[in-house]
């Protein structure tokens, strides 16, 4: 069935979606995680007096301004995409979707607008208090903001407080407090903005070790990045903390997702984490090739991520795509099955409506309901399609855990080499100090790719697959606009590098 | 005789918050330049991309969202209908 669809269309979509998400991604983490980290910055001006401090804080928030004034509204472009490339999706969900995006609406423009205008104007024209009271309400602002897009992209991964009207085709909300308090959103947006403010920090070593190896502005920059080193520390355990809600969230939502990521064929007991290995990306679910060229792994901890209990079963990807009798997994084919009869059901419900025949269409609905949670399935052609791209999962994965383990260690050598004074000194660490941002932005989209890759092929999770969500719409006018777009974020990430090189080579106000 | 006060100029909250905003725009350095990436970017999003590459699929196509609905209905059971008449010996 699924090949009666346009595919090229569908990738080239996909392949749009993503590249805006991920332009979109290079500014949103400075702005949610820096503002905090500023917001100390100006605590400590206001407690202390000093006009060093004031010129920080006034030098990060220029960056940070830079930041947002080039990010702002590169979001929207998702919501234009939503609406032209994916209007079956889009119709489905509005009733969803609606109240969260309004809310983040409101809360942008009211706590965003209202105090980012104070913040970088009120300085000597407001009160101090009443200024610092701007930050850090800029702080929660910009943070707040993302709960309610998390919100969206978390139902869309664990689909609840819902329910399937099928004469409007909408998803409609039956519980609003279900939809926001959905362990999966709240989990994501946790994860999310921990790691932005770890992201912020590392923004503000890569900067500040530039100056301390140029020998410039010396003392803002070991300031910055004691404060910034205690931050990013802070956040990294909050990082670790959340992440592992996620994967134990992975495990009773998305199951498919979890088993990809780490590279699990055949489910076990005490399954084992791959700290290190090579996935082989020729391997294709049910094929009987070797699923690594060499792996190690950490016995029993992919068992304690998932289930926290020693002892207990990890189903892998075979046991979720074939079904598992011993272990009570139902298999993809089964799965399809149910979703068949739920899209017949439906379409016979439709022509008895329409009919006027009541009675049959009360029983055609009847079945509907049995079977409507495997509605996504019914698309599928083979149990197969219901597995993720494993590779790039498992690769994704692991780059962003492994950079999210060097992260703290760097953190814990500025504040080491800070405490014995001797920071001017090392060389090597300002040097890696100074790739500290990319390799961020490196974790920060790999982040994503195991969000949204993993949860493959589902545009929402088990009961829409992507190449339904789609527009009736050619390959070619997809492209278009995929180059158009490539070209204006481009040009955008273009023009905030060189302003922001601009200003950081200009650096803060010397006292 | 009354003593005659003097009035003292205090302008309402709302000049007052027109006149902070008005003195923050005039003395932005870097901020007039954002300003203008920020300008030429709405207008490329919304007055060209939005108004003639992205044009909402279903509001454009259907004037009422009864239609809307059936469309997407039909698109979501496509799949059975294409599978009932290649079974009937139909074309897709």
């Amino acid at each position: 069935m699924i090949e009666n669809f346009d595919l090229t269309m569908v990738n080239w979509a996909r392949a749009q979606f993503a590249m805006t998400a991920m332009y979109h991604w290079v500014f949103v983490p400075l702005t949610l995680g820096i503002t905090w980290i500023i917001a100390f910055y100006h605590t400590i001006y206001v407690k202390t007096g000093s006009e060093e401090w004031k010129n920080l804080t006034k030098f990060w928030m220029k960056l940070f301004g830079i930041n947002f004034a080039i990010g702002v509204a590169t979001g929207i472009i998702m919501e234009f995409e939503f609406g032209t490339n994916w209007s079956n999706y889009s119709w489905m969900v509005g009733d969803i979707f609606g109240a969260p995006l309004a809310i983040e609406g409101i809360a942008a423009f009211f706590l965003e607008a209202t105090f980012f205008a104070v913040m970088f104007f009120g300085w000597n024209r407001v009160s101090k208090g009443f200024h610092l009271f701007s930050t850090w309400m800029v702080a929660v602002g910009s943070n707040l903001s993302a709960v309610w897009i998390l919100v969206a992209n978390g139902w869309m991964q664990h689909p609840v407080g819902q329910a399937f009207n099928p004469d409007t085709a909408r998803f409609e909300m039956q519980n609003f407090t279900d939809v926001v308090f959905n362990p999966v959103a709240v989990s994501k947006f946790t994860h999310t903005t921990s790691s932005a403010m770890l992201f912020a920090a590392l923004f503000i070593i890569s900067i500040s070790s530039f100056y301390l190896l140029k020998g410039r502005h010396v003392k803002m920059a070991k300031r910055s990045i004691i404060v910034a080193s205690v931050f990013g520390l802070l956040a990294s355990g909050f990082v670790g903390f959340t992440g592992d809600e996620a994967a134990y969230e992975n495990a009773r939502h998305q199951p498919m997702k979890l088993a990809a990521f780490e590279g699990l064929y055949q489910g076990e007991k005490n399954a084992g984490l791959v700290a290190f290995g090579m996935v082989n990306s020729k391997k294709q679910v049910g094929d009987d090739q070797d699923a690594f060229h060499f792996e190690i792994r950490i016995p029993g901890l992919l068992t304690m991520l998932a289930n926290r209990k020693f002892g207990t079963f990890v189903p892998g990807i075979n046991d979720l795509v074939y079904g598992n009798a011993e272990q009570g997994i139902m298999g993809a084919a089964e799965k399809m099955e149910k979703g068949k009869v739920a899209i017949t059901q439906l379409d016979a419900y439709k022509k008895f409506k329409k009919a006027g025949d009541e009675a049959a269409a009360t029983a055609a609905l009847s079945i509907f309901d049995e079977n409507k949670d495997y509605l996504g399935y019914g698309f599928l052609t083979r149990p197969e399609e219901a597995a993720p791209p494993v590779a790039l999962s498992f690769n994704a994965f692991h780059i962003m855990v492994v950079l999210g383990t060097v992260f703290p260690l760097v953190f814990l050598a500025y504040l080491y080499f800070s405490y014995k004074d001797t920071l001017l000194e090392q060389k090597w660490l300002l040097g890696t100090g100074t790739i500290m941002f990319f390799l961020g932005m490196v974790a920060q989209q790999a982040g994503w790719v195991v969000a949204e890759v993993g949860r493959q092929p589902w545009a929402i999770q088990d009961l829409l697959p992507v190449t339904v969500a789609r527009s009736n719409l050619t390959a070619g006018t997809v492209q278009t606009t995929f180059f158009m777009f490539l070209v204006l974020f481009t040009i955008l990430l273009v023009a905030e590098i060189s302003i922001m090189l601009k200003q950081i080579s200009l650096g803060p106000k010397e006292s | 005789m009354e003593p005659v006060l003097e009035k003292t100029s205090h302008p309402s909250i709302f000049i007052r918050v027109f006149r902070f905003y008005v003195d923050g725009f005039r003395r932005m350095t870097v901020g007039r330049t954002l300003w203008k990436v920020i300008i030429v970017k709405l207008i490329i999003m919304f007055a060209v991309l939005k108004l003639f590459f992205f044009q909402d699929f279903l509001g454009t196509k259907f004037t009422t969202d009864e239609q809307r609905a059936d469309y997407v209905l039909e698109q979501i059971t496509a799949p059975i209908q294409a599978q009932s008449a290649l079974s009937q010996g139909g074309k897709l």
